[in-house]
């Protein structure tokens, strides 16, 4: 157990100072969410109902973690084939899955440079107040989210790898999850179709316990469905998981694009 | 004789090169199905914050995606090259450069156009927006000249990259300040005072305004103005791109750093 922790947090560490060196991830959790969060503010600034800037702030930084959990997470396998440490990965007698979930992890954690730099950017250029309601729910909410969404992102390393066009895919997901998931609007907003797909992604609950943690209302609940999520996409990621590497070995693909 | 070949199949055969890779698997998600969510995205948001019609987001939104195509393909002809260390054969033929690198751009503004047309029709569909019949050809032509407008920029950003290394990153910062200051999604009036004047002078800014206009069924004759800012503005970051593009290939061989960014 303790070695298996000793590696959890070693492997995620180095994921986070490798993937901070990179400047795609930087953009996708610094940059682009700041553009996101500018265009949101000045459309809830000027339209008839204007939102509360904090809730902008918080949506937008949560579509930077779903940005590197997807873009990361997604092409994790297949980066490492290119870098022809796929081999060593799958080789070495520990699990596999103690190998890819803290890199998983760390995909998601990078996002927290994402809330962080729209928190600050919303403070500094418009006025966003940072008064937390539940500051110690907050604590507890954020984490659970980025847990969840490193998560998701092993069930979604684990599929992708099948898939030869994974970064399109990525390209695809974007968008959409940040519509369904309601990170920048109210999901009752939607069609009723769109509400069963929303609560089964880890974004949706991530954002309801942190939101209402910052801006009021009872985050125990969002923040308890989240985690269970976070359980059901650990068991379905182990078996995914443990499917690619038997069929990598038993067809001999597993260098292959 | 041999520079329209150039222009014309130099062009077409060199697209068809550097983007073997872009297979229906790749293409439709992103630049056919992407768009149509950032559209959505945007049209929602907009519901959300009482802002403006979906006919606002839907025209702004689809004219301004074809900032994608625009700026990767176009830098893609550097970096693309340069991945296939195809780069200094083509620096170093005597080719002369105009037909070299507009014929390039000719299949990105074709595509870039597509891109924006299907985006067009396909969130008028799903949301709902009526467009008057009357306004479609003019609104083809918007959309003809916002895609050469941002082929200018494109090139600028294809010259940047003779010395940037991550140019997908720079295209993507430029996607982001396109997205703010063009209006495609707040109105120029809302913007400070600085911004909206920065967004005059970018490309789309005005060709969204014509779009709009046009959507909502002004006569083509009202927008010519507007359109020919557009056009001039295109012309303009062309102009600077190619400067561009001839400064970096100079240096390049001056200092021999061709393949050193």
């Amino acid at each position: 157990m303790r070695r298996a922790l000793r590696l959890f947090f070693t492997g995620w560490l180095f994921n986070i100072k490798n993937l901070s060196l990179s400047g795609f991830f930087i953009l996708s959790t610094v940059v682009l969410p700041v553009f996101y969060a500018t265009i949101a503010y000045f459309m809830f600034r000027t339209g008839s109902r204007p939102g509360s800037l904090l809730y902008v702030s918080l949506g937008a930084g949560m579509m930077g973690i779903w940005s590197s959990t997807l873009f990361g997470s997604g092409g994790l396998i297949q980066w490492q084939r290119w870098q022809g440490t796929l081999e060593y990965v799958i080789g070495v007698p520990t699990p596999l899955i103690l190998v890819v979930l803290p890199m998983t992890i760390a995909t998601a954690s990078i996002g927290l440079y994402s809330v962080t730099t729209t928190l600050i950017w919303g403070w500094l250029f418009f006025g966003t107040p940072l008064h937390l309601v539940h500051p110690g729910w907050f604590v507890l909410a954020l984490p659970a989210a980025v847990l969840t969404l490193g998560l998701l992102g092993l069930v979604l390393a684990s599929t992708f790898v099948l898939m030869r066009n994974a970064n399109s895919l990525s390209n695809l997901l974007e968008y959409p999850v940040w519509l369904v998931t309601g990170l920048l609007i109210g999901i009752s907003l939607l069609p009723g179709w769109t509400r069963p797909i929303s609560w089964m992604l880890a974004p949706t609950w991530g954002i309801r316990g942190i939101r209402e943690a910052a801006i009021g209302g009872e985050p125990g609940v969002p923040i308890a469905v989240c985690l269970a999520l976070g359980a059901i996409y650990l068991v379905i990621g182990h078996f995914t998981l443990r499917y690619f590497e038997r069929l990598a070995r038993e067809r001999a693909t597993l260098a292959l694009a | 004789m041999s520079s329209v070949r150039l222009f014309f199949v130099g062009g077409l055969t060199s697209y068809r090169a550097l983007f073997y890779w872009l297979s229906p698997t790749i293409y439709i998600p992103s630049l056919l199905i992407a768009p149509v969510f950032q559209i959505l995205l945007f049209a929602y948001i907009g519901r959300s914050a009482g802002l403006a019609s979906d006919k606002f987001y839907v025209t702004g939104n689809a004219l301004q995606y074809a900032a994608i195509p625009c700026l990767f393909a176009m830098s893609q002809l550097v970096s693309g090259e340069r991945f296939q260390n195809t780069l200094s054969a083509i620096l170093v033929s005597p080719a002369n450069r105009i037909p070299l690198f507009f014929g390039r751009a000719l299949p990105v503004m074709g595509n870039a156009a597509f891109v924006s047309a299907f985006s067009f029709t396909a969130g008028c569909l799903i949301l709902g927006v009526h467009v008057p019949a009357g306004s479609i050809p003019g609104i083809a032509v918007v959309i003809a000249v916002a895609a050469l407008s941002c082929t200018g920029l494109g090139l600028i950003n294809a010259a940047v990259s003779l010395r940037v290394r991550e140019n997908a990153v720079l295209s993507n910062v430029i996607f982001g300040f396109l997205l703010i200051f063009t209006g495609a999604n707040v109105p120029l009036a809302s913007l400070p005072g600085w911004m909206s004047a920065v967004s005059g002078g970018l490309p789309f800014t005005h060709a969204i305004k014509a779009g709009r206009r046009l959507a909502d069924g002004a006569a083509f004759g009202s927008v010519t103005g507007l359109l020919a800012t557009e056009l001039a503005i295109g012309l303009a970051f062309l102009v600077v791109g190619y400067a561009l593009l001839r400064f970096f290939e100079w240096q390049g061989r001056k200092h021999a750093t061709l393949e050193r960014a």
